[in-house]
């Protein structure tokens, strides 16, 4: 039933830009699964771990902040169809953690661990040649816990529940086993330009 | 356990009235409604042509007694559908939607009290059909209502709430506003706390039922605070408007 | 609790989607926290998911007691501990 005179004030935008079936915003909605963690930064770490949960790599918080950051620009998109465009973000890309520890990654998938106990299964490749960071700063400033702060994954080529609020590493595993939304009925991969919301899209 | 299939509705909206500058009173004709519950809600659903979607809850502040439902909507800035209810919206038109819905947040006289009702802002919407369903039954228990406003311009449902009190039937209705006050202004003049709560709501002795509705902050510090001051927990309802204090 | 989480919501949000699943009025089912132990009715518990999905938490704990998510092909739902319908 069509709603007379009911006009999204989301904007539809130029389809290049802006992934088929989603909405541009320019506020920046909170969504999350559970509670706001407060992690003290004294108490932050950042691991790598390998498939028998032991440490490969740790960083603590002024640790992370050494290491060369990349500052970017981009667009998110969030699986309930709002986009937003021009994003910026300040962070450690995923292959400079893994030149840091002097890692090659021992194999193709990984799942990212959060504070609150949020996971999220991805593919190595999504990751490296800067596609996947950890970012701490969002528009020039630290991200606001609401939004993942202290810090936040950031993989903003697939759908923005990949880019994981609170995370505190990565965990190496064979296969591609779904993490939290991906357990119940979103796509395992979730690329925007292929509608890959739910598992079977 | 009675089976309750739930569907989309379209009602026809039959009035709709401004309570304050940014609230509307919204009255509706929902052929199949199922009679509800004083504080239950539905389910807004607006769909644009191009197929986009948005949903929101809003509380029912009509009594089951009445014909139909009215639901009260404040807008809210950057708010999509709040904006369209309160904005575009007229008489004629169809919306849909679907209730009556929530059992967990619902009062009828049979439950019996005192009650201890307390609202932050548009909160005040699910406490509304309980007193208006109290009203109508001509129910002599006894009922306190508290509602936190931010300013006087803000306050909803004043002269009704003002003249029901005045019949000295057992409701008491007190208003603070937490962002300041006009001159003449006799009510409190500050956020919900544990000496308001004491000095308004009947104690925990008389084993009040309490329903607490609005913002979700100040949900959660009033449910602590009267717990704090004895009342017990499973007596203590309670209904998150979410951040902002209900829809969007 | 882990802070103020203004956004949280509670059962009551999620009337909707458990009375189109369950064909029931769902708010008042109370359920056992498989965490911590503690009883509540749904209609008390926390919701946080936004539009992603329904994801119920006990009040005391925080712990998992209800997901549900609404896809093309169905309603996907996790149930933790025990519910009395």
């Amino acid at each position: 039933m069509i709603t007379r005179g009911f006009k999204s004030t989301r904007l539809r935008s130029d389809p290049s830009r802006v992934p088929p079936g989603q909405y541009v915003t320019n506020d920046f909605p909170v969504l999350s699964a559970g509670p706001t963690p407060r992690t003290p930064l004294d108490a932050w770490s950042f691991g790598l771990r390998d498939v028998h949960e032991k440490e490969l790599a740790t960083w603590r918080w002024k640790d992370l902040l050494a290491l060369p950051s990349s500052t970017v620009t981009v667009d998110i998109h969030c699986v309930t169809k709002w986009s937003k465009l021009d994003t910026q973000w300040k962070g450690v890309t995923i292959d400079a953690l893994l030149e840091a520890a002097g890692l090659a990654p021992p194999t193709p998938y990984l799942t990212a661990f959060c504070d609150g106990g949020y996971t999220t299964n991805l593919a190595l490749e999504d990751l490296l040649d800067g596609r996947g960071l950890v970012a701490y700063e969002y528009d020039g400033a630290p991200i606001e816990p609401e939004h993942g702060g202290p810090a936040r994954l950031l993989v903003p080529h697939l759908y923005f529940w990949k880019s994981s609020k609170w995370v505190r590493g990565l965990a190496f595993m064979e296969d591609n086993e779904p993490g939290f939304w991906e357990t119940h009925g979103y796509h395992l991969r979730g690329d925007p330009w292929k509608e890959e919301r739910y598992a079977g899209d | 356990m009675r089976a309750s299939p739930i569907r989309w509705l379209s009602a026809e909206v039959l009035q709709i009235a401004a309570e304050t500058p940014r609230v509307k009173t919204i009255r509706l004709a929902v052929p199949g409604w199922r009679k509800h519950l004083p504080g239950q809600h539905v389910d807004v659903r607006l769909t644009a042509e191009d197929g986009y979607q948005a949903q929101r809850s809003y509380s029912i502040a009509s009594p089951p007694e009445e014909d139909g439902i009215a639901l009260t909507v404040e807008r809210l800035e950057d708010g999509e559908v709040s904006t369209f209810l309160t904005g575009e919206l007229r008489a004629g038109d169809q919306i849909e939607l679907r209730g009556p819905l929530g059992g967990y947040f619902t009062w009828t006289v049979e439950r019996g009290g005192p009650l201890a009702l307390v609202a932050g802002g548009s909160g005040v919407v699910p406490l509304m059909a309980m007193v208006r369903h109290r009203a109508a039954q001509a129910s002599r228990i006894p009922m306190h209502l508290l509602c936190s406003w931010r300013s006087a311009d803000d306050v909803i449902y004043r002269d009704e709430l003002a003249l029901l009190a005045a019949r000295g039937d057992g409701l008491d209705v007190t208003h603070t506003l937490t962002r300041g006050a006009p001159a003449g202004w006799r009510g409190y003049t500050r956020r919900i706390d544990r000496e308001m709560l004491l000095e308004i709501l009947t104690g925990p002795d008389a084993r009040p039922i309490a329903y607490v509705c609005g913002p979700t902050p100040m949900v959660e510090s009033t449910a602590t605070l009267l717990v704090s001051l004895g009342h017990a927990p499973e007596r203590i309802w309670t209904e998150r408007f979410g951040p902002t204090g209900g829809g969007s | 609790m882990m802070g103020e989480d203004v956004f949280r919501l509670d059962g009551n949000g999620a009337a909707g989607v458990l009375q189109e699943i369950f064909a029931v009025e769902m708010t008042t089912a109370s359920c056992t926290c498989e965490g911590c132990g503690r009883v509540s009715p749904v209609g008390a518990l926390h919701l946080y998911g936004g539009a992603m999905g329904s994801v119920l938490r006990c009040p005391s704990c925080e712990a998992l007691v209800l997901c549900i998510t609404s896809g093309p092909r169905g309603h996907f739902i996790e149930l933790r501990g025990i519910m009395r319908v």
